[in-house]
């Protein structure tokens, strides 16, 4: 399994998760857990994603994430689960 | 399952506190690239490079954007040029700048030579063209090893050292003498070291190999924040934490990139590498622990234990360590060096001594255009003999600003920083320097 994260971080407004989510449907990437909290005042949302499947290369899924980010006034990332694996698990 | 506290302390990490791969290395034999004369040597040097590390960039940039976390630097290390160059080692030295342009890394490492036993003709013929190849090139830089634990100090190689520096900084005086960041006067120098401006492939090594050097003094820096006056063992427990932490992803990026350009991953190099931002510095880790500037009474102790930490949280973390594996002291690349030289509480003296207990030496010192040659010789065998005597890597990268005396401030830009002049100690050792020869190694040299 290829799995990422995709986080997204600003403020809370209606339809962050609709609009993240489709796009990633768009692309073939199936959420795996959402996690959501108010930190500091900021709105985190932090996705799981599976991206075996997914039907565009890592790049375009990066630019499509930062498009659908700056529609929405947020900070969309998304990178891989690994760096998380590596860094937290032995 | 990786839990949300871990997700935000690695995001924290990477957006907050600075913590990046500093380096991708490539290192590429060039000892196939020998020709009869020194112009077909460069061309062959050029299209090997070329060739070797044209995905170099590319893969960097793929691996960047994948996980999330900045790869600083792209920078390939090369074969010691003395080993191929004849004559004309200018040609050679142009060649490889032009290969890094080509292929667009920022910086190539190797033009250098190994002399801590004695000298080639092709090494002498080197030494005297450094100070122009410097001058006419901008991505290429270069070491020179003149001792080893192994074979003592060769002090003609010093002395010889003491002018190309000086040369060096007056044929680029328009840059503050600029060209003398990109020299390197090892003491024990490693083969597999990712760190410019030392970096050289070495002998023993594989015809083309990766090597990664991670970065990540702030993350230290705030993990410290959260022990604030607990004793020492919760402190080196917090570093070693840490460097553990940072060493795994400089691990999983090594072998990603490794495997993504087709081969083999060489080592990870443990250094904590600052650089001139807020918030990236090792001065602040020393500061942390209790120094109200760095140069206070108990430096050298807080470096000593940073260091040992680093190294005992970073092992684990990765199959293969090597290079340097150490905390760095640059002078310009660490804004809390560069504000406790400013302040006077940092002296070179104190720097010697912080030198015996971190990798690697004196590094981006600035120092008054009108430092002697034999004042920098008589600096670079003070730390050449802590290097062999100690069994550890020491280095000189000292830069004699032309026109510019103590107090005054270099600025070298980006990732080089800017440096106080720094005083040095001026009593004469000209009858020292000159009279040459070798310093024999120490007597637990002998360890067969």
């Amino acid at each position: 399994m290829k799995k990422a994260l995709v986080s997204v971080t600003g403020v809370d407004r209606p339809g962050i998760i609709a609009k993240v989510s489709t796009a990633l449907y768009e692309m073939n990437v199936n959420v795996l857990e959402i996690s959501q909290t108010i930190l500091d005042g900021y709105f985190t949302m932090l996705m799981i994603v599976d991206m075996t499947a997914c039907t565009a290369a890592f790049e375009e899924v990066v630019k499509k994430l930062n498009a659908v980010g700056e529609e929405l006034g947020e900070l969309v990332q998304i990178q891989r689960a690994d760096i998380f694996d590596a860094m937290h698990r032995i | 399952m990786i839990e949300v506290n871990e997700i935000l302390q690695t995001m924290q990490m990477i957006h907050e506190q600075h913590f990046d791969i500093r380096t991708i290395t490539m290192g590429i034999s060039l000892l196939d690239c020998k020709k009869n004369t020194d112009a077909e040597t460069a061309e062959c040097v050029f299209e090997k490079v070329t060739r070797c590390a044209g995905r170099l960039v590319a893969v960097g940039e793929e691996l960047e954007a994948e996980l999330g976390v900045p790869i600083v630097n792209k920078r390939i290390s090369v074969t010691p040029v003395s080993m191929i160059c004849g004559d004309n080692p200018l040609l050679i030295g142009q060649a490889l700048d032009k290969a890094a342009r080509t292929v667009g890394v920022n910086f190539i490492g190797g033009f250098g030579a190994l002399m801590h036993k004695g000298s080639t003709r092709a090494e002498e013929c080197l030494l005297e063209a450094m100070p122009e190849v410097f001058a006419k090139t901008e991505r290429l830089c270069g070491s020179v090893n003149v001792g080893s634990t192994r074979s003592g100090i060769n002090m003609d190689a010093v002395r010889k050292m003491g002018h190309v520096i000086k040369k060096t900084a007056e044929l680029t005086a328009d840059t503050d003498g600029f060209g003398c960041a990109k020299i390197v006067v090892f003491a024990n120098a490693v083969e597999d070291n990712p760190f410019m401006a030392g970096a050289f492939h070495g002998v023993g090594e594989p015809e083309c190999v990766i090597n990664v050097g991670v970065s990540g003094p702030g993350c230290v820096q705030r993990a410290l924040m959260d022990v604030h006056g607990q004793p020492f063992d919760v402190v080196a427990e917090t570093i070693k934490r840490t460097a553990f932490k940072i060493t795994r992803v400089g691990e999983l990026v090594a072998q990603e990139a490794a495997k993504r350009l087709g081969v083999p991953f060489g080592i990870v190099d443990l250094s904590l590498a600052p650089t001139p931002a807020r918030g990236d510095s090792v001065a602040y880790i020393l500061q942390e622990m209790g120094l109200e500037m760095t140069g206070a009474p108990g430096t050298t102790a807080a470096l000593a234990m940073l260091n040992d930490m680093v190294k005992k949280g970073g092992v684990m973390a990765s199959s293969h360590v090597g290079g340097l594996s150490g905390a760095f002291i640059p002078v310009s690349e660490d804004i809390g060096m560069i504000e406790a030289a400013q302040a006077k509480c940092l002296t070179i003296e104190k720097m010697e001594a912080m030198t015996c207990v971190c990798s690697v030496g004196l590094d981006m010192i600035a120092i008054p255009g009108d430092t002697s040659a034999n004042t920098i010789a008589g600096i670079i065998a003070d730390e050449a003999a802590i290097g062999m005597v100690n069994n550890k890597t020491t280095a000189v990268r000292v830069i004699p600003a032309p026109g510019k005396k103590a107090g005054d401030v270099v600025n070298f830009g980006g990732l080089f920083g800017f440096a106080p002049i720094m005083q040095v100690n001026t009593a004469k050792n000209d009858e020292f320097v000159e009279r040459g020869g070798h310093i024999p190694a120490p007597l637990h040299s002998l360890r067969n």
